[in-house]
């Protein structure tokens, strides 16, 4: 308790709130107290260490809006590495990796393309890997959501706005913007064999969008948000890593296992996925069904997979795709449609609680029938 | 540029202006950006070394010593040249022999204070991450946002005010431990 009043004395004194009393006497005690004094004079650089590391935070904050502001409108530009001297120096730069990569791309093409095959044939067998769909909307979820349709329409008579598609939907997942025009990234067992995909974001805005691509050996498909009333959005916040991330990184996603986004964390366990499928990572997360397909982000703010599945019989053995494969996917991509994704990361540097209200805008709730 | 306007800039930067920053950023940004991509990096690093740099200039526009030796643009580009050397030789790359595109002023002081200051910073981010809620909150909204006690009390759902500055000392109590902790650990 004395230690308590002590420093409030101490704050009081650094803020000038004493009275002239006050002060002969608290300056009397140090004087007569080494130890006290000693207290003081710790405190009050603990406090200038506090007040400084809040000042430097703040700054960078406005520092990270001026900056953001300005890739916004286009004054500063990102696409400086057309020049021709990055070209010159990209080649100086990664030549020797070129050169062994392809001597050894024979073996590896051959070697990856069996693995690639036999871990498909073996999923389709073995039932020991869940995908991540919430298709058990249960009775009373429908009979509530019917009770909710029937009271909105009675409510909307009067409204003239026909806004939001209704119907019921039997499957929820998620899935992320990877360009601002309208593309999201899911998973292709999300959307396999759906009729209608409704893609809502986190305001609740319904999209009609449909799948422009679906890959089963990669288990990535591309949505294309149809709807007139999306706004294009010019800027995502985050990047995509085209490179193996490191054991043991911590992690995290935003997904839709319920009504709402919900957030969870964990840490990369291997660079490999069920039977050491090498397109995938294994992660130790919480995630339940209705999680497929939310990216799994690093703290510099890079989607580095995208979730897809989970191990039935063990806990916390969840399997994320290597962001590089969407680079793959979009090289599949017929060239008529062109997906650009973000090259600027403007979450870096920011903590985790300052990244996620950056980020969830950007997180869809995937359904349909 | 007169120095009049450049003192007004430093003063604005001080005081976390925006259009200050703004304008700092439009008229130097280009010019390290173009100079880092000449040298081996890539627009993602411009961006980080600029921003290193303009705290590098906040903290001499706030140290009260307003009166640069040279111009704000020369600064800059003297700390951020400095800044990306060092940070080449960190990544063991062969950094190129840089054409000097002006003048440069010498910056080793200030980039090595900055370090140190860089280090504390982060060492209280790590402490205030193992801190957790509701202190970090607590401190946060006392001495970042400079509420008031009662206010504070209502807003983290503390009876009275007393009971809020209590906790509010036994945070700043295990802050302390665990900011000393490291420090000493980091030493």
């Amino acid at each position: 308790m004395e230690d308590t009043l002590l420093l409030d004395a101490i704050e009081r004194y650094r803020n000038s709130e004493m009275s002239p009393q006050e002060i002969t006497f608290f300056e009397e005690l140090r004087k007569n107290n080494p130890e006290i004094d000693q207290l003081v004079v710790e405190h009050t650089a603990f406090l200038q260490q506090l007040e400084k590391h809040s000042e430097i935070k703040a700054f960078k904050e406005s520092l990270h809006n001026t900056e953001h502001q300005l890739i916004e409108n286009g004054t500063i530009s990102i696409d400086n590495t057309k020049g021709k001297s990055t070209v010159v120096y990209l080649w100086t730069r990664y030549r020797k990796i070129i050169g062994i990569a392809a001597a050894i791309a024979g073996i590896v093409s051959i070697s990856t393309a069996t693995l690639v095959s036999r871990y498909s044939s073996q999923r389709q067998v073995k039932e020991e890997v869940q995908p991540l769909v919430d298709t058990k909307l249960s009775a009373v979820d429908r009979r509530l959501k019917q009770l909710e349709t029937q009271i909105n329409i009675a409510s909307n008579q009067s409204q003239t706005t026909p806004s939001k598609p209704k119907f019921e939907a039997n499957f929820r997942a998620t899935g992320f913007l990877i360009d601002g025009k309208g593309f999201l990234i899911t998973n292709a067992h999300v959307v396999d064999n759906a009729r209608n995909i409704i893609v809502e974001n986190r305001k609740g805005d319904q999209f009609f969008a449909k799948a422009i691509y679906a890959d089963k050996t990669t288990d990535l498909a591309i949505l294309k948000i149809v709807d007139t009333s999306f706004k294009r959005i010019t800027t995502l916040p985050y990047t995509f890593s085209k490179n193996t991330s490191d054991l043991g990184e911590h992690i995290y996603t935003l997904g839709y296992p319920r009504e709402d986004i919900v957030y969870s964390e964990g840490y990369l366990s291997a660079q490999s996925g069920y039977y050491g499928d090498t397109t995938s990572y294994q992660v130790n997360m919480s995630v339940n069904p209705g999680n497929s397909g939310g990216p799994v982000i690093n703290k510099n703010g890079e989607v580095i997979g995208i979730i897809s599945s989970k191990e039935t019989n063990a806990d916390g053995v969840v399997f994320a795709i290597k962001s590089k494969s969407i680079y793959q996917a979009l090289k599949d991509i017929n060239d008529s449609i062109s997906i650009k994704l973000p090259t600027v990361n403007t979450l870096k540097n920011l903590d985790r609680m300052q990244q996620i209200p950056r980020l969830e805008e950007y997180v869809y709730m995937v359904k349909g029938n | 540029m007169s120095t009049e306007s450049e003192r007004a800039l430093l003063e604005g930067l001080a005081r976390h202006d925006a259009s200050a920053i703004d304008t700092i950023y439009k008229e130097n940004y280009s010019t390290i950006q173009a100079f880092i991509v000449k040298n081996n990096g890539f627009p993602e690093d411009a961006r980080d070394i600029f921003q290193e740099a303009m705290i590098v200039l906040f903290e001499k526009a706030k140290s009260g010593s307003f009166v640069l030796s040279c111009q704000i643009k020369t600064y800059l580009y003297s700390v951020c040249r400095r800044l990306w050397l060092k940070r080449l030789q960190q990544y063991n790359k062969i950094y190129p022999s840089f054409e000097l595109m002006e003048e440069t002023v010498a910056v080793e002081e200030e980039i090595e204070s900055h370090e140190k200051i860089n280090q504390d910073f982060n060492l209280m981010e790590e402490a205030l991450m193992k801190l957790g809620e509701p202190c970090k909150g607590i401190l946060h909204a006392y001495y970042v946002e400079k509420k008031s006690m009662p206010e504070i009390a209502e807003a983290f759902g503390y009876t009275n005010a007393d009971n809020a500055k209590t906790q509010k000392y036994k945070c700043l109590m295990r802050l302390k431990k665990i900011f000393f902790a490291q420090y000493k650990n980091g030493q």
